[in-house]
């Protein structure tokens, strides 16, 4: 047993917990933002596999993976605008909305990749992202490798967190925000609008949705194939709620599922556990259904998300 | 009008010819009013009246369909709330705007600019105490707004308006949530706001308090300002109300019954609700008798809810023994509490009454769908429900287009006559009817009552809560008073006075 | 002049039919440009896409065949959504059944007679249990449905693939693949020589049932209360969970049966291309069928088609085969949107503001 541990528990696995977090936070912190202000964002899974294949797309044609990640943002951004426009502008059923989203981007990144690239027998791919080590930091001991040891988009995804807390606690933007999302007749009677806010955090949310996708294709897999996203994006719903809808809390939770992520490509890899390596593969999203059976009961989402706010109703 | 010409004052406000439909309906029709600086002008009328819509207008809420608005003498285009704080109109709503999960200064600051990237929370706090210490609106800044009592929030209401400058203050029935003490105290903050030069629009239907605070009143009929008269000593209540219904109003006929024998015992009955197990219901002890009306007065938020909930079997007691007619119940479920004899009017009627989104049928057979002759054996017979459904829309003199109407398309009255159609089929020895006449007009209110009254001659009970004093004293045989999820009073409605129940709604007795 | 919306007393039924066929002819125009984008000619494609799937009398047939795991996912659906309960996991519940029926059917000790009945039952009963497993933790735990019928779709995937790549793998089989069941199991053939088989038939016969359920029964009547608004439901006697938890089963046990038609009478085995998201696409079949049961066979049928002549047409004129999954998602989205009209109507106005 004690084999196993020593096994896994090695400084390259805390190295990959971060490392398969990175989407994941940046994707959690986007729907936090979304669901903050009011909306939740099914469309999630569907624009992050979108921005994966434009994302990827760019960053083959042009040769600049930065040119990738922002044209992965633009996608989001666009598709965060049009989720906007269902939910807040038409007041439609964002559960409904948000699986339409989703399924749209999903057959126009499987339709867009067999446009542009066709059937290759060779799957096309970059040279990722390389890892960019932090001077004198990534040469301490344990945490050097661990924490500053990576990708700069690694970097970034972790100064988000503070930066989103900032912005949501500290800042008239982020009051206004949490406002419209608990109650948006308050924030409407101060003067804020509601629906411009609810647009604001969509696009942030796309954006990020759009920048943890091309994470996938741009840094982890340096390929863009159809199941690359295959369910990470519904994982970050979950990651919200277990987050309690708080940046840091929320940067905790992908830090678990990273870890528990992690440890399932180990166990995989390792071969000490005979099983067939599906098994592996489910229990992440085993192991969310069971954190979040236990932790839902006291989650307290904002108060008016899923209710669609109009002015002049009677 | 004339008095602002007779006293050479420029108006603070000018609201003219304001327009304003919903679909067929003309909420605000050419409407006309004034308001100068340090006057207190109370805007009366029966629910429905436009008296909310015109505010609602004013305050950028909702936009004219025609009209002009002029502040200062100068023309403003108050398209959204924000024109209106820009231009010094505060508003505190019936229901208020605020955030239970906000700190009290944080719910100051939403929509103020910050300093630089961040809040601007120090300078937000001097402006707090400055307004506290000037109108004796004290609050503590910190505490979540959740945590405040009722008339705590309120204070918030008013003070956040004041805190945007607010010049003119717009207080849409603010006395409906306070005991009549904390009305006082509020009268005091009004007077001192006026006396500093804000002028105040009183919205309210209560006629003591419009005479007791105002300068001059307008007073809205279906839509229009029928009437503007200054507050002097020949104004009467009597003439007021006429004002505002349009005809005179009389009391209900109640005729004394002999009350028999326990419908409805509820014996140390405690509730506690939430993950954190707060006490809302402690040791309620209540009879109701056959053929009385127990009337329960209360501040909203004082248990009553919690009350109705218990007997009518949506929530349990943690303690204590309910018995319908002498049967005892043991694990209650509003199915269960329907099959022994409790109907239930609740609270909310669109919220936990009705089906606003289906049609008027589907709500009407809400409980009674399982029921023969409705189905058998779980399949419907539509045949017997259509014809139930246009019995009780005739019977009830229910105004609609038909049965298979969008629910949440009817009016008000009519919402709650059907909702009262349905639960009368059940056929109860208990009606639990829970702020049954809220935001009705007065034909429908006397509707209602009526069907009480008749309850009440067949040997039925009523336990009638309500918030509306006057409506407590016109019709019930009893009156119960809660504070605090206790029972504090149990009173002979005869024999009682407002006042009395008053100090009890204040807490006066409790430990 | 100004546009504003006005609610509607009452949604006329001639809706059902105009709003779904304008959702779907706008989303053809809007897709088009993806057909212009892939360098064809539109009319050409959409007439290829046309004739693959009802071109003769053999494509027709594939598509209701194609149709038949459609309309079931479709109504599990439409049922679940009626109830508010945001059933995602069709494509779960679709396997958890396809898997019953494959284990039943390759049972050598059952009589040949009671396999065909055994497979259906069984097949219901595995995706009605394996949608009771969210149903719990939403009516339990308050696990919102959503993110636990999306999880479990994964599980069951995984577990399925875990199964077949490990002790129930055929044997005879380089794939991972279940061994197949026994001819006896297979569902009937309706018209030699096609591959028409009972589970077309079931679906069709599913559909008014579950129709007549919710519109003739009690049951049905709580369903749409509780739906609607569930805090009314609960004060007028009707409890709650209990029909959230039974809704979800139903629904389950409707998707159950989507996966035991497609091995009963098409592929006679699991394997991992058995549904390429059937459960997914039952949302949008539902959702343009506008939750009603007998409109979820047209509905189905349509995307059958969609399904059938993109390979077609993608053959035809090189359009990527995806194109039937833009399709599915513009759909949904044009569908809501029309959806609008039933609630108000818009009234064009001029104004005189005297401002």
């Amino acid at each position: 047993m004690s084999d196993i541990f020593e096994q896994i528990f090695q400084i390259g696995f805390f190295t990959a917990m971060v490392r398969v977090a990175t989407p994941l936070l940046l994707a959690t912190l986007g729907e936090m933002f979304s669901e903050r202000s009011g909306v939740l964002n099914l469309g999630i899974e569907g624009i992050m596999l979108l921005a994966a294949m434009t994302g990827f797309s760019a960053g083959y044609f042009s040769g600049s993976l930065w040119l990738g990640i922002v044209v992965a943002a633009m996608t989001g951004i666009v598709f965060g605008a049009l989720m906007g426009l269902l939910t807040v502008t038409l007041g439609l059923s964002q559960h409904v909305s948000g699986l339409g989203v989703t399924l749209l981007c999903s057959g126009l990144a499987f339709f867009g990749y067999r446009l542009v690239f066709g059937q290759p027998s060779q799957p096309p791919n970059v040279a990722a992202f390389e890892s960019a080590p932090v001077p004198l930091l990534s040469e301490l001991p344990v945490l050097g490798p661990i924490l500053f040891d990576h990708v700069t988009l690694v970097y970034l995804a972790f100064l988000l967190v503070p930066v989103a807390a900032f912005v949501l606690y500290r800042t008239p933007w982020g009051l206004n925000l949490r406002t419209v999302g608990e109650n948006p007749h308050a924030a409407a009677s101060a003067g804020v609008s509601v629906a411009w806010k609810r647009y604001q955090a969509l696009m942030i949310s796309g954006a990020l949705f759009g920048i943890g996708g091309a994470y996938f294709s741009l840094a982890q897999f340096n390929a863009f194939t159809f199941g690359v996203i295959s369910g990470r994006g519904w994982v970050c719903i979950a990651l919200v709620v277990l987050g309690r809808w708080d940046p840091w809390r929320c940067a905790f939770a992908a830090l678990l599922f990273g870890a528990v992520d992690a440890l399932q490509l180990r166990l995989q890899s390792s071969g000490v556990i005979d099983l067939p390596f599906q098994v592996f593969l489910l229990l992440p999203f085993l192991i969310t259904v069971v954190a979040m059976a236990l932790v839902a009961r006291n989650a307290r989402a904002p108060a008016a998300l899923l209710l669609p706010y109009r002015k002049e109703e009677r | 009008m004339p008095t602002d010409v007779a006293s050479g004052k420029r108006p603070l406000l000018s609201m003219r010819g304001i327009e304003k439909r919903f679909g067929a309906l003309r909420a605000n029709a050419s409407v006309d009013l004034e308001l100068s600086s340090g006057e207190v002008l109370g805007l009366l009328g029966e629910n429905g009246a436009g008296k909310t819509t015109l505010m609602n207008v004013l305050f950028g809420m909702y936009s004219a369909d025609a009209g002009s608005i002029e502040i200062d003498g100068r023309p403003m285009n108050i398209a959204r709330p924000a024109d209106a704080l820009d231009a010094g109109v505060g508003m505190v709503h019936q229901h208020f705007h605020l955030v239970p999960r906000h700190s009290v200064l944080e719910n100051l600051m939403v929509g103020e600019p910050g300093r630089g990237l961040k809040l601007d929370a120090e300078s937000a706090l001097v402006r707090l105490r400055e307004i506290a210490s000037r109108y004796g609106l004290e609050l503590d800044p910190e505490t979540l707004v959740g945590d405040l009592t009722v008339g705590e929030q309120q204070r918030l209401e008013i003070v956040k308006a004041l805190f945007r400058g607010a010049r003119i203050l717009i207080l849409d029935e603010p006395t409906s949530v306070l005991t009549p003490q904390q009305t006082e105290s509020l009268f005091r903050a009004i007077r001192a706001m006026a006396t500093d030069g804000v002028g105040i629009i009183f919205i309210s239907h209560k006629l003591n308090e419009v005479i007791a605070i105002t300068d001059r009143l307008a007073v809205m009929r279906r839509g229009r300002v029928v009437a503007q008269v200054e507050n002097d000593a020949t104004l009467t209540r009597q003439k007021l109300a006429e004002l505002m219904c349009g005809h005179p109003i009389l009391p209900p006929e109640k005729r004394p019954t002999e009350s028999g024998r326990t419908l409805l015992k509820l014996a140390g009955i405690d509730v506690e609700l939430g993950p954190d197990h707060r006490r809302k219901l402690s040791e309620v002890t209540l009879d109701v008798h056959a053929g009385e009306i127990v009337g329960v007065a209360g501040v909203s938020g004082n248990g009553q809810r919690e009350l109705a909930e218990v007997v009518a079997g949506v929530i349990s007691p943690s303690h204590g023994a309910i018995e319908v007619d002498g049967q005892a119940v043991h694990a209650s479920t509003p199915r269960g509490m329907q099959r022994l004899g409790v109907a239930h009017i609740p609270e909310d009627r669109m919220g936990a009454g009705l089906l606003t989104t289906l049609p008027l049928t589907d709500s009407v057979m809400l409980p009674l769908a399982h029921k023969s002759p409705f189905s058998r054996f779980g399949w419907i017979n539509r045949k017997a429900v259509r014809k139930f459904v246009l019995e009780q829309i005739e019977k009830f003199d229910i105004r609609t287009e038909g049965p298979d109407v969008r629910t949440g398309t009817l009016s008000g009255g009519n919402l709650q006559k059907a909702l009262l159609a349905r639960e009368l089929a059940l056929d109860p020895l208990v009606l639990v009817a829970a702020q049954p006449t809220r935001g009705l007009d007065v034909a429908a209110v006397e509707f209602v009552h009526a069907q009480f009254l008749k309850l009440r001659a067949e040997g039925r009970g009523v336990l009638l809560i309500s918030e509306d004093l006057e409506e407590l004293f016109a019709i019930s045989d009893r009156i119960v008073v809660m504070y605090e999820g206790r029972i504090v009073g149990d009173l002979d409605a005869s024999v009682t006075t407002p006042a009395e129940v008053g100090l009890l709604m204040a807490g006066a007795k409790a430990a | 002049m100004q546009f504003r919306l006005e609610t509607r007393v009452r949604s006329p039924a001639w809706m059902n039919l105009v709003l779904p066929v304008a959702a779907v002819s706008i989303t053809l125009v809007i897709c088009s440009g993806l057909i212009a984008a892939a360098g064809a000619d539109v009319f050409a494609a959409y007439g290829a896409l046309f004739k693959g799937a009802f071109g003769n009398r053999f494509n027709f047939i594939e598509t209701l065949v194609k149709a038949a795991p459609l309309i079931f996912t479709g109504l599990a659906v439409a049922v679940a959504f009626r109830a508010k309960f945001w059933n995602i996991g069709a494509e779960g519940q679709l396997l958890a059944g396809a898997m019953a029926a494959a284990f039943i059917g390759a049972r050598e000790g059952l009589p040949a007679w009671s396999l065909v009945p055994l497979m259906i039952a069984g097949g219901a009963a595995a995706g009605g249990i394996w949608a009771s497993v969210p149903a719990l933790l939403k009516v339990r735990f308050k696990v919102d449905d959503v993110v636990a019928t999306l999880m479990l779709n994964f599980v069951m995937f995984y577990g399925m693939m875990a199964l077949l790549s490990g002790p129930w793998k055929d044997s005879l089989s380089g794939y991972p693949d279940s061994p197949d069941i026994r001819m006896d199991a297979e569902f009937p053939i309706l018209l030699e020589p096609t591959r028409l088989h009972l589970g077309v038939l079931l679906a069709g016969v599913g559909a008014l049932l579950v129709w007549l359920l919710m519109t003739r029964t009690t049951f049905g009547f709580a369903i749409r209360a509780v739906g609607e608004n569930a805090r009314a439901a609960a004060h007028g006697g009707i409890p709650v969970n209990r029909v959230v938890f039974f809704t979800a089963v139903l629904s389950g046990g409707l998707a159950g049966l989507a996966g035991v038609g497609e091995v009963a009478g098409l592929h006679f085995q699991v394997m991992a291309t058995l549904s390429p998201g059937y459960g997914y696409t039952g949302i949008v079949i539902a959702m343009l069928a506008r939750l009603n049961p007998i409109g979820v066979i047209p509905s189905a049928i349509f995307f059958a088609a969609i399904a059938t002549g993109a390979e077609t047409m993608s053959r035809a004129t090189g359009v990527p085969v995806f194109f039937a999954d833009v399709i599915q998602g513009a759909s949904l989205i044009c569908m809501l949107v029309a959806l609008l009209f039933t609630q108000y109507r818009v009234r064009v106005q001029t104004l005189a503001r005297n401002a």
